[in-house]
């Protein structure tokens, strides 16, 4: 009960909304980094991811390739391209660069593989009477293949924005701005209502942009779809991305 | 062994330091050792236990559905918190201590092992559930002898994708202290003497190791499943005709 107090206290202090290291402004940061790299990885991959799975080329490498780059541990990631960052700027080649090019590598892999497997698990028949209807193939894609793909899209750069906002937090280690900060400060200064309070923040973030996704997800379903989906509930897939380390 | 005192991030323009300092590498080499076991230490005890609790509740889900969604949808927020802020979470809790080190890997690793082990059940054939049973398998025999080996593919899926991110995971308990981290501890420590080469002996073979156990995780599921792979090769040769 006194670490709630503590939380609350902490929570609540005026001082801790103002100013640079302020809670709004830390949320600003983290967002705008998270954003960032969130389009960047997505101006990558989606473009990769469609026509792999438009041509069906290429399509072993990129899966096996996204694969493996899933299994890069980020802050073993950061922490590899924080020497080479930081010989080039001092300043933000230690505290911003590294994560964010963490997370766009990280953030590349899912949004890739969905993309690809959207696009490519389409009903073959689907796509044939579209051509046979004399769709071009830049028709076929936009009208039929891409509609067909956006949930699953969405939902690769769902899991895409839940990594790279747990990968915002860890750029706070080395010095970057973010919610992370009230974690690694609170924990340096033994404050614990400085660290709930941290956690609520980071925990409340990430768990609103995964909902703010899902409700999207839904949204951009196509209303033929939804019948389909209510039998196959994701939630009971076996798991293949890695939790947001 | 003494660390002798290094001068700070970045090298010097002049490029006298030499980007990675290969004698502190060789002189620390025992110090790696120690702390690539402590590595393979967290995260083969958190997969262990994670594994144990799951196929508990794993089991109880596939007896009883209706536990089923409500426990992943309780692991699913598990899941999605960053796991600087669940290892911070802990700090008050049970302080610097092996548990707050542990817990937050062990949750992880549940969602993951759940979804695989009741995925891997379920795709146990509904005619050979009752060929066992009109065969007169008691309920524990039919578990053992036959939904468990067919369950085998997916359940090391699950294994693969648990300890590839447990090991991912280990690197951000260094967060905690010196005495934890694995070989994250080197990012830490170079981190915070600006100093690059142990920075780069931290993350280089922290990103080998997730990778190594990952190919050698998939060679087990191979070699322990040797009925899939005739399919596989008929699928890969289908897919290279497709392309």
């Amino acid at each position: 009960m006194e670490l709630v107090a503590e939380t609350l206290a902490w929570l609540t202090e005026g001082a801790n909304w103002t100013g640079s290291g302020g809670i709004p402004n830390r949320i600003i940061e983290h967002l705008a980094l998270s954003g960032v790299s969130l389009v960047l990885a997505f101006a990558i991959a989606f473009p990769a991811g469609v026509v792999i799975g438009h041509t069906r080329r290429a399509a072993n490498v990129a899966v096996n390739v996204a694969n493996l780059a899933r299994a890069v541990p980020s802050l073993a990631l950061i922490g590899l391209v924080v020497p080479l960052t930081a010989a080039a700027d001092p300043e933000l080649g230690f505290k911003v660069y590294p994560t964010v090019i963490a997370m766009v590598v990280l953030g590349v892999p899912p949004i890739l593989v969905n993309t690809y497997t959207g696009v490519s698990d389409i009903d073959r028949e689907l796509v044939e009477s579209a051509r046979g209807m004399g769709m071009t193939g830049a028709q076929t894609l936009t009208r039929v293949e891409l509609p067909l793909a956006l949930p699953v899209l969405v939902g690769g750069v769902r899991s895409a924005a839940v990594q790279i906002i747990a990968t915002a937090t860890l750029g706070a280690i080395f010095g970057g701005g973010g919610l992370g900060r009230f974690l690694v400060e609170g924990i340096a200064q033994n404050d614990a209502g400085k660290i709930f309070g941290g956690v609520v923040l980071v925990a409340g973030l990430a768990l609103l942009a995964e909902g703010a996704f899902a409700l999207a997800e839904r949204a951009l379903t196509s209303p033929g779809l939804r019948v389909q989906r209510k039998a196959w509930d994701p939630r009971l897939a076996p798991a293949t991305n890695a939790p947001p380390t | 062994m003494p660390r002798a005192a290094r001068p700070s991030l970045p090298p010097a323009p002049d490029g006298s330091r030499p980007v990675i300092d290969w004698v502190w590498i060789v002189d620390h080499l025992d110090d790696l050792a120690a702390r690539t076991i402590q590595h393979l230490y967290l995260a083969g005890l958190a997969v262990g236990v994670g594994f144990v609790l799951s196929f508990g509740l794993a089991l109880w889900a596939v007896r009883q559905r209706a536990v089923y969604a409500p426990i992943t949808a309780i692991t699913g927020v598990l899941y999605t918190i960053p796991s600087l802020a669940m290892f911070a979470a802990l700090v008050p809790v049970t302080g610097l201590s092996i548990w707050t080190a542990q817990v937050p890997l062990i949750l992880y690793t549940l969602l993951i092992f759940l979804r695989n082990i009741v995925a891997g059940f379920d795709a146990v054939p509904r005619e050979v559930v009752e060929a066992a049973d009109g065969m007169g398998y008691t309920r524990a025999q039919r578990l053992w002898r036959v939904e468990l080996p067919l369950a085998v593919p997916l359940i090391v899926a699950g294994v693969r994708l648990a300890s590839v991110s447990t090991i991912g995971l280990v690197t951000i308990t260094g967060t905690l202290g010196d005495r934890f981290g694995g070989l994250g501890f080197f990012i830490f420590e170079g981190y915070r003497r600006g100093f690059p080469t142990e920075i780069f002996a931290g993350a280089v073979p922290s990103i080998a190791l997730a990778i190594t156990v990952d190919l050698l995780l998939v060679w087990v599921q191979r070699r322990i499943t040797p009925w899939a792979r005739p399919a596989r090769r008929v699928a890969m040769v289908a897919a290279e005709a497709a392309t």
